[in-house]
């Protein structure tokens, strides 16, 4: 048991949990407000957006690819769903799977073509914005009604953005870690080679994988107007590294198809935490980023060690 | 700028003659959330909100105000930033907001959680906020109908500012509807400005050598002294440039008005208004009756008027004007 705990790859898979664990202690020491339902609810409530939309990235993670343009495409699904979808529901939906559809493409291309994706998904960041601009030109738009009631559900006991969490991240987990196709998606990232000469399809894998990026994407959006109740297509320009940072926060690796979906949410709540925690110690905003930075460093440095002990 | 020592005894005299009502609030705690710091207008925002509010907090007025800005200009990012301000407790939230709507739903938290929230200058539109709100449209109608006075009419030429941005639509769209009143002007050319000396003066000199005679120049601040060079620098005489409020521009006029006696107004808002909002709030604390939507006006400087405001306006700043409560009042009485 003693062997189990201290071995390198039980310390990996903790150290998510245990650097969020630390910062939530350090965050009720200093504002013992925050350690109540309430206090909970609004200072996670950010965090689904921002968990989505890290799953988002950790999909393209896994297959070896990143993606930089997932802050404009939550932006472009959070004007949809403040336009289309609340004023002609059908329309919306439609366009909102014309998005997946489009992910599921560039999937397709950047397999067929051989192409980076960064460069594909940088060039494609310009395109969702543009599109996002032209839907709603300024702020404004109305979240749907039910958008707004879900993310605003008052669940009993627990806070809707812990229990949203959990179900996220156990739901991915399911998907991708123990299902047999699971095992195959990851196992593009490991050896596609390998894979392909199995007989899988590299070119489907991709596309589900971009597809799945995509619908979590949508979610994100939405889930994203829900609390803000109106859109912008500048809402979620941060959200490429806040979902790029929380994959890595959370354990995964940018190549080899290792990575943790539980681990990416949690990772994605600590990042948001992080804010809450040195805005509660009256740092200076300027210093803020900086301090963000620090934070991440050092979690970072920590995997290190324990890396080089696993290796 | 009034100087340090009169405005805290005007402040102190205000607290001394308001008596009991200021009493209610000596323990209540405001905060600005402010979405970007990234230019002079901004800075000198920031400033008259920290003079009058730590004297405020000196006198026990109230009994914290710090201000807060956000590192990246980003609505996710102050939205985070008004919930922590909810879960610290503040009894009332000032807010420079980024987006006039996308802030609604943190809005209406603080709302709900019984904290009063007062926008102004980036306002937003959730019904249970407070607004302080910039009527941009008069003022450039201001612009066409002071040139109305001075000037037969004639040829104008629009610097622009910040292309996209609601404020320089609003501007323009007010410019524009001045030039529909006063028939006898006519825009013959438009240039974007950004709000900047430099650029303003690129785009001036850009459009110069396309222009027939310019009688007068309308603009939205921040460009009026780099609208000055690029004419000088083309060798065509000056013409009736509307400033900013800037020290630069009102450097500028102050030479030339000694020079030869160019005659003009500057018009712009006082970064102050962040003083105005805090005593909206702090009137909203005490239970006085407050309208949900004021208007602020702006800051406009005349002829005779240059010298005194000029000697208040710091080198590379804005002129200002910071509201005592007795002022905050009158604005709310709409006076």
């Amino acid at each position: 048991m003693r062997a189990y705990l201290t071995s390198p790859r039980f310390l990996r898979a903790a150290l998510p949990a245990a650097s969020f664990a630390i910062l939530l202690a350090a965050i009720f020491y200093v504002q013992p407000r925050a350690m109540s339902y309430f206090g909970m609810n609004l200072m996670l409530q950010y965090t689904v957006p921002i968990a989505l939309a890290t799953i988002a990235q950790m999909f393209i993670i896994t297959v070896n690819d990143l993606d930089l343009s997932i802050g404009p495409f939550v932006g472009l699904t959070a004007c949809i769903g403040a336009t289309l979808l609340a004023d002609t529901p059908v329309l919306g939906l439609l366009a909102l799977l014309a998005c997946i559809a489009a992910y599921a493409a560039l999937g397709a291309l950047i397999h067929w073509r051989n192409l980076p994706s960064l460069v594909v998904t940088l060039g494609m960041s310009f395109v969702w914005l543009g599109i996002a601009v032209l839907i709603l030109p300024t702020p404004g738009g109305t979240a749907p009604g039910w958008v707004k009631a879900i993310v605003g559900l008052k669940t009993p006991l627990v806070p809707f953005p812990i229990i949203a969490a959990i179900v996220i991240g156990i739901v991915v987990h399911v998907a991708l870690m123990t299902s047999s196709y699971g095992a195959v998606l990851r196992g593009a990232g490991g050896n596609p080679r390998a894979i392909g000469r199995a007989g899988w399809s590299l070119l489907k894998i991709k596309m589900v994988m971009y597809a799945a990026a995509g619908f979590f994407g949508v979610l994100s959006g939405l889930s994203l107007i829900g609390l803000t109740s109106a859109a912008d297509a500048h809402i979620a320009d941060r959200y490429t590294l806040y979902a790029i940072a929380g994959v890595i926060l959370g354990g995964g690796e940018f190549v080899g198809g290792r990575v943790s979906p539980i681990g990416a949410v949690i990772g994605a709540m600590t990042l948001t935490l992080t804010g809450s925690f040195l805005t509660f110690l009256k740092i200076s905003p300027d210093w803020q980023i900086g301090a963000q930075g620090g934070i991440l460093i050092i979690v970072l440095a920590l995997r290190a060690l324990i890396n080089r002990r696993e290796g | 700028m009034l100087n340090k020592a009169t405005m805290g005894a005007s402040i102190l005299a205000t607290a001394m003659s308001v008596g009991a009502g200021v009493a209610d609030t000596s323990d209540k705690r405001i905060a600005l959330s402010n979405n970007y710091a990234g230019n002079s207008w901004r800075q000198a925002m920031l400033g008259s909100w920290d003079k009058v509010t730590s004297a405020a907090v000196a006198d026990g007025v109230v009994a914290e105000a710090p201000a807060f800005t956000t590192a990246e200009n980003q609505v996710t990012e102050q939205a985070a930033q008004i919930q922590n301000m909810i879960l610290e407790g503040y009894d009332a939230i000032v807010i420079n907001a980024a987006s006039p709507d996308a802030l609604n739903g943190a809005v209406k938290q603080a709302c709900d959680a019984g904290i009063v929230v007062v926008s102004f200058d980036g306002i937003v539109t959730e019904p249970c906020a407070y607004r302080i709100a910039v009527d941009f449209k008069a003022m450039g109608r201001l612009e066409v109908d002071y040139l109305a006075t001075r000037l037969n009419g004639g040829n104008l030429l629009e610097i622009r500012g910040l292309a996209g941005v609601f404020v320089d639509d609003e501007i323009s769209a007010g410019i524009h509807e001045g030039v529909a009143a006063h028939s006898q002007f006519k825009i013959v050319g438009s240039v974007h400005g950004d709000w900047a000396q430099d650029v303003a003066q690129k785009a001036v000199a850009g459009i110069l050598p396309s222009l027939p005679e310019v009688a007068g120049v309308v603009t939205q601040g921040g460009d009026g002294y780099g609208a000055a060079q690029a004419f000088a620098a083309a060798g065509r005489p000056t013409p009736l440039i509307v400033m900013g409020n800037r020290y630069d521009e009102l450097q500028w006029w102050k030479e030339q008005k000694d020079a030869n006696g160019y005659e003009t107004i500057s018009v712009s808002i006082a970064p102050g208004v962040s003083t105005l909002a805090f005593w909206v709030a702090q009137m909203v604390l005490d239970g006085k009756d407050v309208p949900q939507d004021l208007t602020v006006p702006f800051l406009q400087i005349s002829q005779d008027t240059l010298e005194e405001s000029l000697a208040n306006t710091q080198p590379g700043g804005v002129a200002n004007v910071e509201y005592s409560l007795e002022d905050a009042m009158a604005v709310v009485a709409g006076k």
